[in-house]
């Protein structure tokens, strides 16, 4: 594909891209636990949050193709951009680290993606209301899964008390993100389309803070202090490792060149 | 999740055990009851008197089955990461989902027999217990992925399709579960390979490499010539086992080999129909890899068990910090209701 997006391109489809890259990298995330859960159940559980995350992604890349208007196919989009044209949170592009870093994660983004979710049943882009409304269902499930192993953790062992309290430390530099709203997402959300993200934080923060109490933990302090936007395709590093093993297959045998998967 | 029932399984069994009464004077008595039952296609359940060598034999047999779905998720799990297509991402989770859910069962049906999940799990990272040989063998191309789905899960389906009719119900039971869930497996295996072989000269490659490397393991997975098997006679008696491995094996040839002609791929020469018979020879395999394989030989052994051993001993402070948490709960609970 080569191109670059250009913030300003197609916000419309932009902001589904965006919507679906999230679920796309957090459930590449969530295969890399794959067999090596701390159980049987939990590798049962990781693979349930991958799957539901990807199939959100193949819905969310079809509109979004669709939106874009250049014969791309999801998995065109999934599998033949580069870093610079993900837009995903950077927190979700954040390693697996342990299983309290993961639960700090999943935590903090299933509790916003629900928000969103939750105020984008009522779009006017009528077919990511239909998208949304079916996946509210399995993030509704997600957000209850990572409130109540926070909750285990926290309140389990010593040990386990640090080291999920380490995953919200390590990751609440990228909590700020979540919440910005660039100019074109104010005006997508002012035609009925979007949800002004900035507008989500105080039902976040408020369950965030509920939860994170009742795991006996502390809400992380200080800013983000982060440089770049995912807008103009800037990440972590982390993003780049992640799409070599995610895309290996179509870039070394192109479907362009023939291949059939 | 381990607060369901706070006995453990050697208890659980134990108690079960107690309602029948066991002596030296009535053992035979026992046991001619025991086989005239299974004579007469009953199934035996686990509150149910059963031989020792019975009970033995299905617990080494079943935890042997669930230890090779675990270790089965390791040489395809590291594929998901990789999948070509969204469509393939999510069928081969799906698929290695399914594989930790039969472990799952196949281990809670052994726990029926008295012999707890952790123990047997403990048997295998100690090495004293077997899994399938086949996932001794790398995934080395994708194509291995689909291929192990139209061989090594066939094989497994030929294999387990009897077992629906195990004596054992618990067994049995949990089979007819497997069998259908193997054969979306088979059938998604099957259905990737066709497709690749639509693709380029690169991609017929990569099929016809994987299907060498795996199709004479994938018979190796019936097990050692009838000739030369410990377990059969017994087995086949207390119908654990009702065909022979060499059966088994036959009529696993026989309709791989059609399916990989209408592949395209290019099966060994040594593989003829044999118009007397009707089935295909298909020579001797090689025994001697097989055996090394078994002993530990393969290019993957201890990866697989390192790879188990290292997801076990990662989650110890997860499963420390569950049992802490379901304590605190329990009593929590006890102290509301005082």
């Amino acid at each position: 594909m080569g191109c670059i997006y250009q913030t300003e391109e197609n916000p419309h489809f932009q902001y589904v891209l965006g919507l679906a890259d999230d679920a796309l990298i957090l459930g590449q995330r969530w295969g890399e636990w794959l067999s090596k859960g701390p159980t049987l159940e939990l590798d049962i559980a990781a693979s349930n949050l991958a799957l539901d995350l990807i199939g959100q992604a193949n819905l969310l890349l079809e509109h979004a193709a669709e939106l874009e208007g250049k014969g791309h196919t999801a998995d065109d989009l999934a599998y033949l951009r580069d870093a610079h044209d993900f837009r995903n949170h950077w927190l979700v592009e954040q390693p697996n680290d342990d299983w309290g870093v993961t639960t700090a994660r999943m935590l903090v983004f299933s509790l916003y993606q629900y928000c969103r979710y939750e105020a984008l049943v009522k779009s006017s882009d009528a077919h990511l209301a239909d998208i949304v409304a079916k996946a509210l269902k399995e993030v509704s499930y997600h957000r209850r899964f990572a409130a109540e192993w926070t909750i285990r953790l926290g309140q389990g062992t010593e040990e386990s008390n640090q080291r999920i309290q380490r995953g919200f430390d390590m990751l609440w530099r990228f909590v700020p993100e979540l919440f910005e709203t660039v100019c074109w997402e104010q005006t997508l959300a002012d035609d009925g389309i979007a949800v002004a993200s900035g507008t989500l934080q105080d039902a976040w923060e408020a369950e965030v803070t509920l939860i994170l109490t009742q795991a006996n933990l502390s809400v992380p302090k200080g800013d983000a202090h982060q440089f770049g936007s995912r807008h103009d395709g800037h990440h972590t590093e982390h993003l780049g490792t992640l799409l070599c093993e995610l895309q290996f297959l179509q870039r070394s045998y192109p479907t362009a060149s023939g291949a059939v998967w | 999740m381990y607060t369901t029932d706070l006995r453990t399984a050697e208890e659980k069994a134990e108690e079960a055990r107690k309602g029948v009464p066991r002596s030296a004077l009535d053992t035979d008595a026992l046991e001619a009851e025991f086989q005239a039952r299974i004579d007469a296609d009953a199934y035996i359940e686990p509150k149910d008197y059963m031989p020792d060598g019975y009970r033995k034999t299905l617990v080494r047999q079943m935890s042997q089955h669930a230890h090779s779905e675990i270790v089965g998720m390791l040489p395809e799990g590291c594929w998901v990461g990789r999948a070509p297509t969204l469509k393939r991402k999510m069928i081969l989770i799906a698929k290695v989902q399914d594989e930790a859910g039969h472990g799952l069962y196949l281990y809670s049906a052994a726990e029926t027999l008295g012999t707890s999940r952790e123990e047997l799990v403990r048997q295998l990272l100690a090495g004293e217990a077997k899994y399938s040989t086949i996932f001794n063998y790398p995934t080395t191309n994708w194509s291995d992925v689909c291929t192990i789905g139209w061989l090594v899960d066939g094989a497994a389906i030929t294999n387990q399709i009897p077992l629906c009719r195990c004596s054992y119900g618990p067994y049995a039971r949990a089979m007819v579960k497997v069998c259908k869930e193997e054969s979306f497996h088979q059938r998604q295996g099957y259905e990737a390979l066709l497709q690749m072989m639509k693709g380029t000269e690169a991609q017929k490659r990569m099929v016809q490499d994987s299907f060498d490397r795996w199709f004479w393991p994938s018979l190796m997975m019936f097990g050692p010539p009838d000739s030369n098997s410990a377990h059969s006679s017994q087995n086949m008696k207390w119908k654990i086992k009702r065909f022979s491995n060499d059966e088994l094996r036959q009529r696993f040839v026989d309709a791989t080999i059609p399916q990989a002609e209408f592949l395209g791929v290019k099966v060994p020469d040594v593989i003829v129909k044999n118009a007397e018979t009707d089935h295909y020879d298909f020579g001797e395999l090689d025994w001697d890899e097989f055996m090394a394989v078994v002993k530990g030989g393969g290019i993957c052994a201890s990866n697989r068990i390192d790879a188990r051993k290292k997801a076990l001993e990662d989650g110890t402070w997860v499963r420390d910090a569950a049992s802490a948490y379901a304590e605190k709960q329990q009593v929590a609970t006890v102290a509301a209701a005082e």
